[in-house]
């Protein structure tokens, strides 16, 4: 019997943990890896922040050295992009017009930026942030820029900010809703970012709906849908990503806000797995299917997809978390805040930098946001996933040691 | 190039050598060493790639500061000579250092 196929479609962080996960758990058959940039996976989190300030380079940043691939026999073809997939036959259909046979599947093919759609939006200047490309972009352009605008304040949207402001220029963030951050934090956490952000002398634009970027082919401003206009020789675009799911959907595979998969990350087709941003699952610690950006997911599930693969599966039940760092604010978060319905500060969040931020419904605690506080964020992250009570009067409270509510 | 020395829970040992300036967690996720993740990449927010610095070799590696500290204290069964591994930089002081890994990093 010919040795079984197995294709990963996208060089992504996932890809970077599940082919060398294949190896270590005795897969025998091919692997290949096949993505549509020029680079081995990297590690995308440090694009906004020390790639962007260029204190780390492209090697630094490789999630593993080439020779781990190689070791591993691990193939990668970069700059190929795959347009459809053939169930029937078991093919790839590239933008060539070649195909590809596979016996197994695993789509990592992660997310793409949400485009901004307004008149001026093609000049010069103006970026998004996604890859490793767009920010050897913006630093090839960036140079002589003294005025950033970024649109966006989402976490992409500050750390962008928080970086460009220590480069020296000045910033400004256009938000279009109410607060910073409005997707993903209590508003006490969003007014926390904006005053830190305000003292390191970045302003915090809300209620922001750009209409227009003016400049004679490079941008010069941005106007706004009430008639402001900031001064702009830089844009950054940070306002949300696209999970990349067309290709599976056209395929015919379930998609739901993401490429549905299963708590062994299989979708609808037995041999085609996936995992990370493109994926949508049931998360059980939640009860409710989740679509995940983040470091956390594409490991943890490109993990759970290998061990499938080889024939020893293990269910998926990680407990979500995040991380996000500007200026000296080490935020980590763990678990997810949506639906809450009481939040509980420990610490001085109006004029301090370190404090955590404790989302609970119907007294069980969901998530919570630790800035500067990894003993928060290490002990929410088991409450949470080992489901204990919490005394809400408790987390409060500077001087109850919150070990106190580990399991005795 | 220094040696570093990673045991696993069942005894088996796994020696790799490393290019100083690297971190003993990027030395075992680039030589495939089970049972340290290092999700974060090294900048101490995660605390996947929890060690056990072996006895003889706890005052040479020397202390974590104040935030490894603090998330040291509640990975799963912390002692004495835990630390996390994106914090110890290879060097040649360092060569031959051997690190017990946990049984689970979280």
């Amino acid at each position: 019997m010919a040795k079984e196929r197995c294709i990963i479609v996208g060089a992504s962080h996932a890809a970077a943990q599940l082919a060398p996960t294949l190896r270590q758990h005795g897969y025998e058959g091919s692997i290949a890896v096949i993505g549509d940039e020029y680079f081995l996976p990297y590690h995308r989190p440090p694009l906004s922040k020390d790639f962007l300030a260029g204190k780390k380079s492209i090697d630094d940043i490789l999630i593993r050295p080439p020779a781990v691939y190689q070791k591993n026999n691990i193939r990668f073809v970069l700059g190929l992009t795959v347009t459809g997939i053939d169930r029937a036959n078991k093919h790839l259909l590239l933008d060539d017009g070649e195909q590809i046979p596979y016996d197994k599947l695993v789509l990592t093919v992660g997310a793409r930026v949400r485009r901004l759609e307004v008149p001026g939006v093609d000049k010069k200047g103006i970026f998004y942030l996604r890859t490793l490309a767009d920010v050897q972009q913006i630093k090839a352009y960036a140079g002589k820029a003294r005025h950033a605008v970024i649109v966006g304040g989402g976490y992409i949207g500050l750390e962008t900010a928080a970086s460009l402001r220590k480069l020296g220029m000045e910033v400004v963030v256009l938000e279009a809703l109410p607060r910073v951050l409005a997707r993903v934090t209590a508003p006490e956490v969003s007014a926390f970012y904006t005053r830190v952000h305000a003292e390191e002398g970045v302003r915090i634009v809300t209620d922001a709906q750009v209409a227009e970027f003016l400049g004679d082919g490079e941008v010069r401003e941005v106007a706004l849908a009430d008639g402001r206009t900031f001064p702009a020789d830089l844009v950054i675009i940070g306002i949300g990503i696209i999970p990349n799911t067309e290709m599976a959907a056209e395929a015919g595979l379930e998609v739901d806000n993401g490429i549905v998969v299963d708590e062994f990350a299989r979708t609808s087709d037995p041999d085609i797995l996936a995992a990370g941003d493109c994926t949508c699952h049931f998360n059980p610690i939640y009860g409710r299917r989740v679509r995940l950006e983040s470091v956390q997911n594409a490991v943890d599930q490109a993990t759970i997809a290998a061990l499938t693969l080889c024939g020893q599966p293990r269910p998926y039940r990680a407990l979500p978390w995040f991380w996000s760092d500007q200026y000296d604010l080490k935020l980590q978060i763990a678990g997810l805040s949506q639906g809450y319905d009481q939040v509980v500060i420990r610490g001085d969040i109006e004029r301090g930098r370190s404090f955590a931020a404790f989302y609970l419904k119907e007294g069980k605690l969901l998530a919570v946001d630790a800035v500067n506080r990894p003993q928060e964020f290490m002990l929410g992250k088991r409450l949470i996933a080992e489901g204990v009570e919490v005394d809400p009067s408790l987390l409060r409270q500077e001087n109850f040691a919150l070990k106190g509510l580990l399991a005795r | 190039m220094p040696t570093v020395v990673y045991v696993k829970p069942d005894g088996t040992r796994q020696e790799v050598h490393l290019e100083s300036g690297t971190t003993v967690m990027q030395g075992a996720v680039d030589n495939m060493v089970e049972g340290i993740l290092g999700d974060c990449g090294g900048c101490c927010s995660c605390a996947t790639c929890h060690v056990y610095v072996d006895e003889a070799w706890v005052d040479k590696v020397g202390k974590p500061d104040d935030v490894e500290r603090d998330m040291l204290e509640f990975v799963i069964n912390p002692k004495e000579t835990s630390r996390l591994s994106c914090q110890i930089v290879v060097s040649d002081e360092l060569d031959g250092l051997v690190v017990h890994l946990p049984e689970s990093q979280y």
